[in-house]
């Protein structure tokens, strides 16, 4: 499967792109993501701080991916 | 067009759509908050600053606390928006707008709404000091200052 990884921030300049398009086994989670990007950018020095949306919501890491997905890595957050 | 009552966009902020937006002949309270790019952080020059968002998820995640707000206050209408891209200092970051019958529930809902962005809207700051360096702040929230 297809999945559209989004970054931002720190993440984002890590890596010197705002998304990366990321191939992935079927029954793939969140977690396997994490696994998969982790291997190929270690950069990203992926941390438990993170927390991760699948399409716009926050989700657990144990959560199934789906073809077409869109996976935001979303750091600790500091708006206002 | 009309202004959206939750927004993020790079377009400077005024509170006056906001506070026309969250009015009602039945409101006797509306309190308007705006959150302004300040000159140090924890006692460290700032230049300016920069913030980034997933803005469209940050647009949904207002609407959630829209509705986390009017569970928990007796308030009738919130509108929020958030500026992204480069800030000077002074300029405003956020507004966040609440109508409400009574003055204690608009007050205590725009704390609660400005407390709950800091925690979970998918918004950076990034910290451009005065020395030329430039570092983006995490956990904000949970920093003493």
């Amino acid at each position: 499967m297809q999945v559209n990884i989004r970054l931002f921030a720190a993440l984002r300049e890590a890596v010197g792109a705002p998304s990366i398009q990321l191939s992935l086994p079927a029954a793939a989670t969140v977690e396997t993501a994490l696994q998969t990007l982790d291997a190929q950018w270690p950069q990203l020095e992926l941390h438990s701080g993170i927390a991760y949306a699948v399409n716009q919501s926050y989700v657990a890491a144990t959560t199934a991916l789906h073809d077409g997905d869109e996976l935001a890595l979303i750091p600790p957050v500091s708006g206002g | 067009m009309a202004t959206p009552a939750f927004a993020v966009s790079p377009q400077p902020l005024d509170p006056a759509p906001l506070t026309a937006l969250v009015s009602d002949p039945g409101h006797g309270a509306i309190v308007t908050f705006a959150g302004v790019a300040r000159n140090n952080f924890a006692g460290r020059a700032t230049a300016y600053l920069e913030y980034e968002a997933y803005a469209e998820m940050a647009v949904g995640v207002f609407e959630q606390l829209a509705v986390e707000a009017k569970e928990r206050f007796a308030v009738g209408a919130v509108a929020i928006h958030h500026r992204t891209g480069v800030l000077q200092i002074g300029e405003t970051a956020v507004i966040i707008a609440v109508g409400a019958p009574h003055r204690p529930a608009a007050f205590a809902a725009a704390a609660y709404l400005m407390d709950r962005i800091k925690e979970v809207a998918p918004i950076w700051k990034c910290e451009h000091w005065a020395d030329g360096t430039a570092e983006w702040i995490g956990n904000e929230h949970t920093r003493p200052h």
